[in-house]
């Protein structure tokens, strides 16, 4: 073979990088859409989506006050918080996953949410001694997530020069359950709190007007802005951190950055709405099969589909069985366990390769 | 273009090279050449900044040592010998990883970096290939958009570690004359390690052949592809013949007494 002389008309195929197709953009924008309106609209009251779609725009609409009232003080701040802390699990689920090279990365299986659990735990139980104040509830399960994924990737390593994907998942599985252990006995330790920390546990969106939106809002922005441009790194980091460095990448920089700040993101999302297991890994996964595995696809399209996904797995959780309602929790793992095996199997069909 | 004085490197306690000198002008191919475990990848990840050590290295008369990451990515590119394949990583993307250095850390792409892959890939003869997955094609193609990705970097200087180890003869060959012609027509420095020291001697201006981490021989093929170096630093017998100026090594079985 001879290499084929630099002609001066280049030849006609365009080529073009893997990005985000406009196609795709519009999609998740119309999910998140569509998603938030079902999830005004619906409920133990029915309203017309015509309606709240006039009223959330400022129009004068046929809402009467009560009606209006529910919209602004119960479904939309919900709505809102779904968004966020879908969005976030989903995005940092997927950085996870592109920083450890690893599709079963996610915070909850790294130990990420047991260890942010401990921490909310133990601000819940000092805040009624007095010793703490809920305020400090994002900072606490921001500690506990960063040193659980901390220690899920050093014993992942112990076992080994290289981690496998086992190896960390084994890990973190492991430390997951240590901290869960931990954040039980401090829990059961304290039984005039033991329904508050239960019900946070469980996942609930459930909120009093905007206090939690707003707690969460400068964290997740934080959280998506710094993600969201390093997902060009994330595909150089895939090649793995020799590579990356000899392409000009500070590669364990960056890396650590991606961890410490899903970590912070994980932990913020997890304070405000408890242990929401699954997103992180439904939504990613599902974005790979069918947009692309480029992260420059993966991050934002997770973004825009976590939250989606989210709002409607709240909707059910408030409508299933109403008056009652299921914690989230439940209706995420009800979808996401079996979805798990689905990874686990067509992962470990590709982890020939790795 | 890639200079090495009193280069020494440790792994864990053990002493891998030992206070090598290697100097390499521009437009030449070296070819690293020794038994296993003498410290041929060590060198080339030395090299390429990816293993620390003591002496000096520099790199087109500049010390590698005062270089930033992309600076010195802009002068060097590396192809492992097992590289990690993204999965599912398309050709074009792969190919354009090798942009890197040359893009903002936290920006994109632009024309100019699309018009080098665009290039590299014409001169590899892989734009039809563009949008296949990469861990799909065969050795050979593989091969090829590894050296597209290394061709893409711009850099003057590639290390490419066996690069012909996995492959058949016709593709080995086809390789290591594209590597040539890209060091003809794209002025690249070229240093590459191998076991087939018939084809270092054959591509290769010239041959360091390691043993325990120190340089035996330096020199043309010639001198360093001798029966007797053969034997005492390999332990292996081998006749070595004449073919046009170039020998050729040919493995002798021991006569069963």
């Amino acid at each position: 073979m001879t290499v084929a002389a630099v002609t001066a008309t280049r030849p006609e195929p365009a080529l073009r990088a893997a990005r985000l197709s406009p196609v795709w953009v519009a999609a998740g924008m119309a999910a998140v859409a569509a998603a938030a309106l079902a999830g005004l609209v619906m409920g133990p009251v029915a309203l017309s989506p015509v309606a709240v779609l006039r009223h959330v725009g400022g129009l004068r609409s046929s809402l009467e006050p009560q009606q209006a009232a529910i919209v602004d003080q119960i479904r939309l701040p919900r709505v809102v918080l779904g968004l966020l802390v879908g969005s976030t699990l989903s995005l940092c689920g997927a950085s996870y996953q592109g920083v450890f090279r690893n599709p079963l990365a996610d915070p909850y299986l790294l130990g990420a949410a047991a260890g942010a659990g401990l921490g909310v735990t133990i601000v819940i139980v000092g805040a009624a001694e007095g010793a703490t104040t809920p305020a400090l509830a994002p900072l606490a399960a921001f500690v506990g997530a960063l040193v659980a994924v901390a220690l899920a990737f050093v014993l992942g390593r112990a076992g080994g020069a290289r981690s496998s994907t086992a190896s960390l998942i084994l890990a973190g599985v492991a430390v997951a359950s240590f901290f869960t252990a931990l954040q039980t006995y401090v829990q059961q330790r304290n039984q005039d709190t033991i329904r508050q920390v239960y019900s946070w546990i469980l996942g609930r969106l459930s909120t009093a007007g905007w206090h939690e939106v707003l707690l969460l809002l400068p964290y997740a922005v934080f959280t998506w802005v710094v993600l969201l441009v390093h997902r060009r790194i994330l595909d150089v980091l895939a090649v793995g951190d020799d590579e990356a460095s000899t392409l000009g990448v500070h590669a364990r920089r960056s890396r650590l950055i991606v961890i410490v700040v899903a970590s912070l993101g994980t932990a913020a999302a997890v304070s405000v709405s408890g242990l929401i297991a699954f997103v992180g890994i439904i939504v990613p996964h599902t974005v790979r099969l069918l947009a692309g595995r480029s992260h420059r696809v993966v991050l934002p399209l997770s973004l825009m589909f976590g939250g989606a996904f989210l709002c409607l797995a709240d909707l059910l959780a408030r409508t299933l069985s109403s008056p009652a309602e299921i914690p989230i929790g439940v209706i995420t793992a009800f979808f996401g366990a079996p979805f798990f095996i689905l990874v686990l199997r067509s992962s470990s069909r590709a982890g020939r390769t790795t | 273009m890639i200079c090495c004085r009193d280069v020494s490197v440790h792994l864990g306690d053990r002493l891998v090279l030992d206070r090598l000198d290697v100097e390499l002008q521009r437009g030449g191919w070296l070819s690293i050449v020794g038994p296993n475990g003498a410290g041929k990848s060590t060198l080339l990840r030395y090299m390429a900044g990816l293993v620390p050590g003591s002496g000096e290295l520099h790199l087109d008369g500049r010390r590698a040592g005062t270089l930033g990451r992309r600076e010195r990515a802009q002068l060097i590119a590396y192809v492992p010998q097992v590289p990690i394949i993204p999965d599912g990583a398309r050709v074009l993307d792969y190919v354009l990883l090798g942009r890197t250095p040359h893009i903002r850390p936290l920006g994109v792409e632009g024309p100019r970096d699309i018009a080098a892959v665009h290039d590299a890939l014409a001169r590899l003869e892989l734009v039809e290939l563009a949008e296949r997955e990469v861990a799909s094609l065969s050795g050979g193609e593989r091969q090829r958009v590894l050296i597209a990705r290394a061709l893409a970097q711009g850099s003057p200087l590639i290390l490419l570690d066996e690069p012909t180890t996995a492959l058949d003869v016709g593709h080995q060959q086809q390789v290591l004359e594209l590597i040539d012609d890209l060091r003809r027509t794209a002025e690249l420095t070229v240093v590459t390690t191998t076991h087939d020291l018939t084809l270092a001697g054959q591509y290769a201006e010239r041959l360091v052949l390691l043993h325990q981490g120190r340089i035996v021989v330096d020199g043309r093929a010639s001198d360093v592809l001798t029966e007797e170096n053969l034997a005492r630093y390999y332990d292996a017998r081998v006749r070595v013949v004449d073919d046009g100026g170039r020998p050729v090594v040919i493995p002798v079985r021991a006569v069963p007494t």
